[in-house]
């Protein structure tokens, strides 16, 4: 659980850092805390606009597209894969920082490999989804479904559907620039010679928000 | 900036437990079992409308907070840092709860006002619109309620 301070102990004094923690993880806490509030400005905003109106399309309607298949409609899968492969590239890279504790070079390499495809797998489905909607119609100002009570639909639909998602994806796509950037100087040896993995936990605290986002994102597009 | 504080290497290990792998597998497993059941149960409601769509809603709301609580606590590391630091994080995110609130009450009450004073705005919503053919036929931009 969260650690308690010793008795006698003074944080505060100066000379050492009074949360236990490196200025660089502080500062990435802290500037996810204000990402963290972009993101919800941005869902909240959604959330708004939504329930001003008298009515919305049927997520189940109008996600029910599944590479391969063609037109067969099958609610949810799609996301729920992209849900998937991120959740599973967040463990890699959880695993990665494990591996960086031990000082695990070759064994941060792996799991930096596999969060990198992770995330680039997911950029992919991303991308396929948007195709996929922009082909049937869809795009900001361009909105071809109906509401669930069969009245015409409003373009804020896909203007936040897009929008959102997007600066999801963006975030997604730096983490992995990111972690490409990490895996390099993990393979050329950086963080042997400054003997800490530091940058690593930072990187995936990164990585964890988007994951985390994502999760909101999920909920508040395709389940509510 | 570096040496009036602990040096990163000692921050790197003075973690003061060690790392688990079982914890972040089994943190993975609620996940996976959370959104699995958050689906089922979508799916369900799509198949047969078993319940109201607002209990349903509920439901998808706390499994999420649910898994952002994992999420931050285990893979982001926050429920091992000193407690100080989580109440950093964790009482500026209470400000979310009084967002959310405010700002959805203040779209509904948007919702009632405008249709109990614009009766333009209600008769455009009512307006059921025939299933076209092929590809529907996109709303053009400028038309936002």
């Amino acid at each position: 659980m969260a650690q308690a301070v010793a008795a006698g102990q003074k944080l505060w004094s100066g000379g050492k850092s009074p949360f236990n923690v490196e200025y660089g993880k502080l500062m990435m806490w802290y500037f996810l805390m204000s990402d963290a509030f972009t993101f919800g400005a941005f869902l909240i905003s959604y959330g708004t606009i939504r329930f001003s109106s008298n009515s919305w399309p049927d997520p189940n309607q109008v996600f029910r597209s599944f590479p391969i298949v063609g037109e067969m409609p099958i609610p949810l899968a799609f996301v729920s894969l992209m849900t998937f492969i991120l959740i599973m590239s967040s463990v890699t890279m959880v695993l990665a920082v494990g591996a960086g504790h031990q000082n695990d070079r070759k064994g941060v390499m792996k799991w930096m490999f596999f969060t990198i495809l992770g995330g680039l797998a997911f950029l992919g489905c991303q991308a396929w989804e948007w195709t996929h909607l922009h082909h049937e119609g869809a795009w900001w100002g361009s909105n071809p479904f109906m509401n669930i009570d069969g009245t015409q639909s409003t373009t804020n639909f896909t203007n936040f559907f897009f929008t959102i998602t997007g600066f999801h994806g963006f975030h997604v796509f730096s983490g992995v620039i990111i972690n490409i950037i990490m895996l390099i100087m993990t393979w050329k040896g950086v963080f042997d010679q400054k003997g800490h993995y530091l940058m690593i936990e930072k990187a995936g605290l990164y990585w964890h928000f988007v994951d985390l986002v994502w999760v909101f994102v999920f909920t508040c597009f395709y389940l509510l | 900036m570096d040496h009036t504080h602990s040096t990163p290497t000692e921050a790197a290990h003075d973690d003061g437990h060690s790392f688990s792998t079982k914890a972040i597998w089994r943190t993975f497993w609620i996940l996976l079992i959370i959104t699995v059941v958050e689906l089922a149960l979508a799916i369900w409601y799509y198949e047969t409308d078993f319940l109201p769509k607002h209990f349903l809603n509920g439901i998808f709301v706390i499994g999420t907070l649910a898994k952002a609580f994992f999420i931050i606590a285990e893979f982001m590391h926050l429920r091992y840092e000193l407690k100080n630091l989580i109440m950093t994080i964790g009482i500026p995110a209470m400000l979310f709860l009084w967002f959310l609130g405010a700002f959805l009450w203040d779209g509904n009450s948007f919702k009632n006002l405008r249709n109990n004073y614009d009766r333009n705005h209600v008769e455009q919503s009512k307006k059921v619109v025939k299933e076209k053919e092929g590809k529907h036929e996109a709303k053009k931009p400028g038309a936002m309620e």
